[in-house]
């Protein structure tokens, strides 16, 4: 199918290509010289950069400002956008705003709750959910019109994406829940952050049995570990994580000095082994405040040079 | 019913202590049966208040009284004799009662001497839980007589999110899922293929976000 938006990305997935993600978190104020090197560390290395949406509800520059940011230095930005803290009107102004300094992927998401961040006594909003979202976006740029009814002036043109946790109970309903968000209108996946292959293998295998993975792009998440400290966080602190005790064991079993390399292997292989998983159509790197290793795990995956397209 | 909790006394000491005289006010409904404004509770705030005034060398005379309902004008009523001899009310009515107290007696300062907390049912003697927060359109048909608005920290109307872990939220490992349970009822019915319907965008104008609500039924009206 021919790409139905300017997004680089989309361009990449429809192509057959592997596509590569990252994903850069914004700083805790305002100088801008923090994104500009972040991107700067991994910009030959991935086809699309995420800015993350005040994640874990901790109050950060916006989203969207970073991704006009990465526009400026000629960057392919994935504007996250949680529906925690905005209502639908919010929302669809942020869109615009978006589509106006022509960002073209958005990735719709629920938030973390507030009370994992610095202003757990805050209100929270959830007009919408992730799927409303979702639902939202793909309106205002297939047909043209806002949630109300009006028309919209130049409608966005946005690759749009959602998340996947296939680690989240219930088990039994991770499938169909991917096929709400697909028939909601989501055309790319970016999973939560893989560690159990065998689960995640499981999970695909029911993905492809429905057939929903020729209907969306799915890109399985990894995160290196730097430490056997951050896996015991990871799998115990985490909601929604599932590292099993194996990996736990292996990183624990490095000697500490030893342990970032570990967990740069870990991260390589699992991409080797999923690289093989029919339906798998890339890979989202999250390395957390720790840019400047994703090139390497690039290379080592056997992911570089990425595609012109 | 309405569940309320008992604000410390420190607190309602705070609010009471210019008064000469106060009436403690109770009310025989929901404050009742969640043992925090019925007559036991009238009469155990009225001897604390009684001692801490007598303490603080204050002459304070503390009145006490329990009204059927103090969100109905008509049992409002039946203080209008007794109301002259006090300063000020407590009132440990929910929110509506006391507010409606104090409609009724505009001259007469009314404190609250509870915190409306939520509508919920007692689940065992002592704990109460949330049931439903009054959005004005009722959803509970599609999922199963589980509320997500209510009982989803993040009322997602198309859950779970990724932070369902054993049946639990993520929030806390005390509270369980609104979406587990959703699923649970939902497979119990033989429906959990309604669970891939997409709720639709909700109309939250006939929830808070539409200001204050009010419902007139005209084959009521007199």
């Amino acid at each position: 199918m021919s790409p139905k938006t300017p997004s680089k990305l989309e361009k990449i997935l429809r192509a057959g290509h592997r596509a590569v993600t990252s994903e850069c978190g914004p700083p805790r104020g305002s100088d801008p010289a923090h994104i500009v090197h972040k991107a700067q560390l991994i910009q030959r290395h991935v086809d699309a950069i995420n800015i993350t949406d005040n994640q874990t509800s901790v109050c950060r520059l916006c989203s969207l400002a970073a991704c006009i940011r990465l526009k400026l230095m000629g960057l392919e930005p994935v504007l996250q956008m949680v529906v925690r803290d905005r209502n639908r009107i919010a929302l669809q102004s942020d869109i615009l705003g978006a589509a106006s300094f022509d960002i073209h992927n958005l990735l719709c998401l629920s938030g973390d709750h507030q009370r994992f961040g610095d202003n757990a006594q805050g209100q929270n909003v959830f007009d919408l959910d992730s799927m409303q979202l979702l639902q939202t976006v793909r309106r205002m740029r297939d047909e043209g019109k806002f949630l109300g009814g009006d028309p919209v002036q130049r409608p966005p043109a946005m690759f749009v994406g959602a998340a996947a946790n296939p680690f989240a109970d219930p088990f039994e309903i991770r499938v169909p829940r991917l096929a709400k968000k697909v028939a909601a209108g989501a055309e790319f996946i970016q999973t939560q952050c893989i560690y159990n292959l065998e689960r995640f293998e499981k999970w695909m295998e029911l993905v492809r049995d429905r057939g929903l993975h020729e209907k969306v792009f799915i890109l399985a998440g990894v995160t290196p570990f730097k430490s056997a400290g951050m896996a015991r966080y990871m799998k115990s602190k985490v909601p929604g994580m599932d590292v099993p005790d194996e990996v736990v064991k292996r990183m624990a079993g490095t000697p500490k000095d030893k342990q970032a390399e570990e967990g740069i292997t870990i991260c390589v292989e699992t991409i080797q082994r999923l690289k093989a998983v029919e339906g798998v159509a890339g890979f989202h790197i999250m390395a957390i405040e720790w840019e400047e290793r994703v090139p390497e795990i690039v290379e080592r995956a056997g992911l570089f040079p990425r595609p012109t397209v | 019913m309405i569940v309320a909790e008992r604000k410390p006394i420190e607190e309602i000491l705070g609010q009471v202590k210019q008064v000469r005289s106060v009436l403690v006010l109770g009310c025989n409904e929901c404050v009742t049966v969640c043992e925090a404004g019925g007559k036991k509770e009238v009469g155990v705030l009225a001897s604390a208040l009684r001692m801490l005034f007598l303490q603080q060398g204050r002459e304070v005379n503390v009145g006490e009284r329990t009204l059927e309902r103090q969100c109905d004008t008509e049992y409002l009523e039946e203080i209008r004799d007794m109301i002259d001899a006090f300063d000020a009310v407590v009132s440990l009515a929910c929110g509506v009662g006391i507010q409606f107290t104090a409609e009724r007696y505009p001259s007469k300062a009314v404190y609250p001497g509870v915190n409306t907390c939520f509508m919920g049912a007692a689940l065992e003697r002592g704990v109460w839980s949330e049931r439903c927060q009054g959005c004005g359109s009722c959803i509970l048909a599609a999922t199963g007589a589980v509320c997500p608005i209510t009982r989803c920290a993040k009322r997602l109307l198309n859950g779970p999110c990724g932070g369902s872990t054993a049946g639990k939220c993520e929030i806390s490992k005390d509270v369980e899922c609104a979406w587990q349970l959703i699923i649970d009822r939902l497979k119990a019915l033989g429906r959990l293929e309604d669970y891939e319907r997409l709720s639709p965008i909700k109309d939250w104008s006939t929830d808070r976000a539409g200001g204050p609500r009010k419902i007139i039924r005209e084959d009521l009206r007199s």
